[in-house]
């Protein structure tokens, strides 16, 4: 073989092997985190917040971003996730936040499966207003049994035992923010781990042209209920930590508003790049936060705003924005 | 021997169409056979049916010798049959390499791995880049699809079912909205493919009917109007004036076609 096609052969290979191995701009949301840490500590628990809205925005992103399967439901395993442990702490006395965690994603991804199993013969705006009506009826579920949801009043003062028997929940959400910290950073390891393999990859081709993707043989329907499921997993853990760090839980988790919601963070942020997640969600709740203090009455204008401008100017997200930059960057940089 | 392809009285209508009426077809392994018709003959209808995109109404696909007509596309694509699209449908915004990969981790189920990263089956990679060898395609391997030009991209069409391994391939206008200065690229590199896969053709271009099959079908509203080797076809009065005539004895007109 000629020694410029092999040269080009193992450039071609060398980008295949490389392409999952970390960069190290990828420590630098990590790194925020564990800074604001310390130099916020009063707002420890808004910033537990915001790593659940990255969570669950992750999640949406592995369906949305990955696979290219729009839905307008996606609160529904929010919803379940929350409402397992709400109900587990309320009802059954499991204080236990840890197998919480696991019991809220078993249940939200079986949920996930079973409607999956049924939705995804579908696309576009049939599975938008189906994925739709499957949180609303997991809602109305919920007001129905309003004995054992407590309706929309909730579930107050839910309790929950000390990390590992140890750690307890402190006034300011210190070890709680530590908590799911840690919990997004395994959710994230996962997530990262499932995108680049063969079957991340199948995703992405169902996204970029489903009719070849038959063609080829790709069981398309069963790849998407797989990332449905866990996708569905992922945002029950995420709901799970939502009532543990409130220590209470309403059926407004189930509300389109946080279906509708983790949609936009994610496009605001950018979607199938997985740190479009933390970008979007993080820079939507201090928005949320800051246009929400400045204006009590008007606060949503700011939101609807950027998201305008973000749609119009930044097609590819805060996050596409930024590497452009770093790009340009790089390359006035270069003699 | 059993038949690589046999297609036995497949019907379809649309409402009260029938746009394919009574076709019977036989590809033997290694056959070089071309689907010829004019526009509206159901050309693209009756690939549809042979792959599974469509059901047919009545009849009956056997692979092999295996009945696969109640099979899903995804399952005979598993059973080495594999086709080409008249218009591109490849991964426009995945590298030319990720293309191919694609259709052979799908084909050896490494698609199922949820943890292993793609780059690491270094099988995989090796066999992808094979295929891009065999068309002169390693120095496009790292372009993204959308940013080759629309030849080029063709090619990228032929090198996922070839990534599939196919006993069985389909082309279905291989050369369309080519320019003919490039198509001769495509079309040698249509000749040049493995003597075991059979292969089915349609192709409007008559020159290149005549040089790379040794057999045709004709099609004519839905059905066969008449099958032989080039010469017999040629000299065959019927297609003369149903196809030859009313099309031009260039019969040319690229990518205008919807068969």
């Amino acid at each position: 073989m000629q020694p410029e096609r092999a040269a080009a052969r193992e450039r071609a290979a060398q980008y295949l092997i490389r392409r999952h191995s970390y960069h190290w701009g990828e420590a630098l949301p990590w790194l925020i985190a564990i800074a604001c840490f310390f130099i916020f500590p009063d707002r420890m628990t808004f910033g537990s917040q915001v790593l659940i809205a990255v969570m669950f925005a992750l999640s949406l992103d592995l369906i949305l971003g990955y696979a290219g399967i729009v839905t307008l439901g996606h609160a529904a395993f929010f919803g379940i996730g929350a409402y397992t442990v709400g109900l587990g702490a309320a009802k059954f006395g499991w204080h236990e936040p840890i197998s919480g965690l696991f019991a809220a994603a078993m249940a939200s991804a079986f949920i996930g499966f079973v409607s999956g199993w049924f939705l995804l013969r579908y696309r576009g705006l049939t599975l938008l207003m189906l994925t739709l009506a499957t949180a609303i009826m997991l809602q109305e579920t919920g007001n129905l049994r309003s004995d054992l949801s407590g309706g929309y009043d909730g579930l107050p003062g839910l309790e929950f035992k000390p990390l590992f028997g140890v750690f307890d929940y402190d006034l300011y959400g210190h070890t709680n923010f530590l908590y799911v910290l840690v919990t997004l950073a395994v959710v994230f390891y996962v997530a990262r781990r499932i995108v680049y393999s063969p079957f991340g990859q199948a995703l992405t081709g169902i996204r970029e042209n489903v009719r070849r993707m038959h063609a080829i043989g790709s069981p398309v329907h069963r790849r998407l209920v797989t990332v449905y499921t866990i996708a569905a997993g992922i945002a029950g853990i995420a709901g799970a930590l939502f009532t543990q760090t409130n220590a209470y839980v309403t059926l407004t988790v189930f509300d389109f508003d946080n279906s509708a919601k983790v949609m936009i963070m994610l496009i605001l942020g950018g979607t199938g790049r997985l740190y479009g997640a933390f970008i979007g969600a993080a820079v939507y709740m201090i928005m949320e936060d800051y246009f929400s203090k400045m204006s009590p009455t008007f606060w949503q204008f700011g939101i609807g705003l950027m998201l305008v401008l973000a749609v119009l100017f930044a097609h590819r997200g805060l996050l596409g924005v930024i590497t452009d930059a770093a790009r340009r960057f790089q390359r006035s940089r270069k003699p | 021997m059993t038949a690589a392809l046999q297609v036995e009285g497949l019907n379809r209508s649309f409402g009260a169409l029938r746009v394919t009426r009574d076709v019977d077809l036989t590809l033997e392994r290694g056959a070089r056979c071309a689907l010829i018709g004019p526009n509206g003959a159901g050309k693209t209808t009756l690939i549809n049916l042979i792959t599974g995109v469509l059901a047919p109404s009545a009849g009956r696909v056997l692979l092999d010798g295996n009945d696969v007509t109640n099979t899903s596309q995804a399952e005979r694509a598993r059973c080495g049959l594999a086709r080409t699209f008249q218009i591109n449908q490849l991964f426009r915004g995945l590298t030319v390499l990720e293309n191919v990969a694609m259709a052979i981790s799908e084909r050896d189920g490494h698609a199922n791995n949820l943890w292993r990263a793609v780059g690491s089956k270094s099988v995989i990679l090796d066999e992808a880049l094979d295929h891009l060898d065999s068309l002169r395609m390693v120095d496009d391997a790292l372009k993204l699809v959308r940013e080759l030009p629309y030849g080029r991209q063709r090619l990228v069409e032929i090198a996922i079912a070839l990534a599939q391994r196919p006993r069985v391939l389909l082309l279905d206008e291989p050369a369309a909205g080519v320019p003919s200065s490039e198509s001769h690229l495509i079309l040698d590199v249509v000749a040049s493919l493995d003597p075991d896969i059979a292969i089915l053709i349609i192709e409007h271009d008559m020159d290149v009917v005549m040089r790379f099959a040794r057999e045709i079908t004709v099609l004519v509203q839905g059905a066969v109007l008449t099958q032989g080797t080039p010469a017999a076809i040629m000299a065959d009065e019927q297609v003369r004036a149903v196809y030859l005539g009313q099309e031009g004895h260039r019969a040319g007109h690229k990518g205008s076609a919807h068969g």
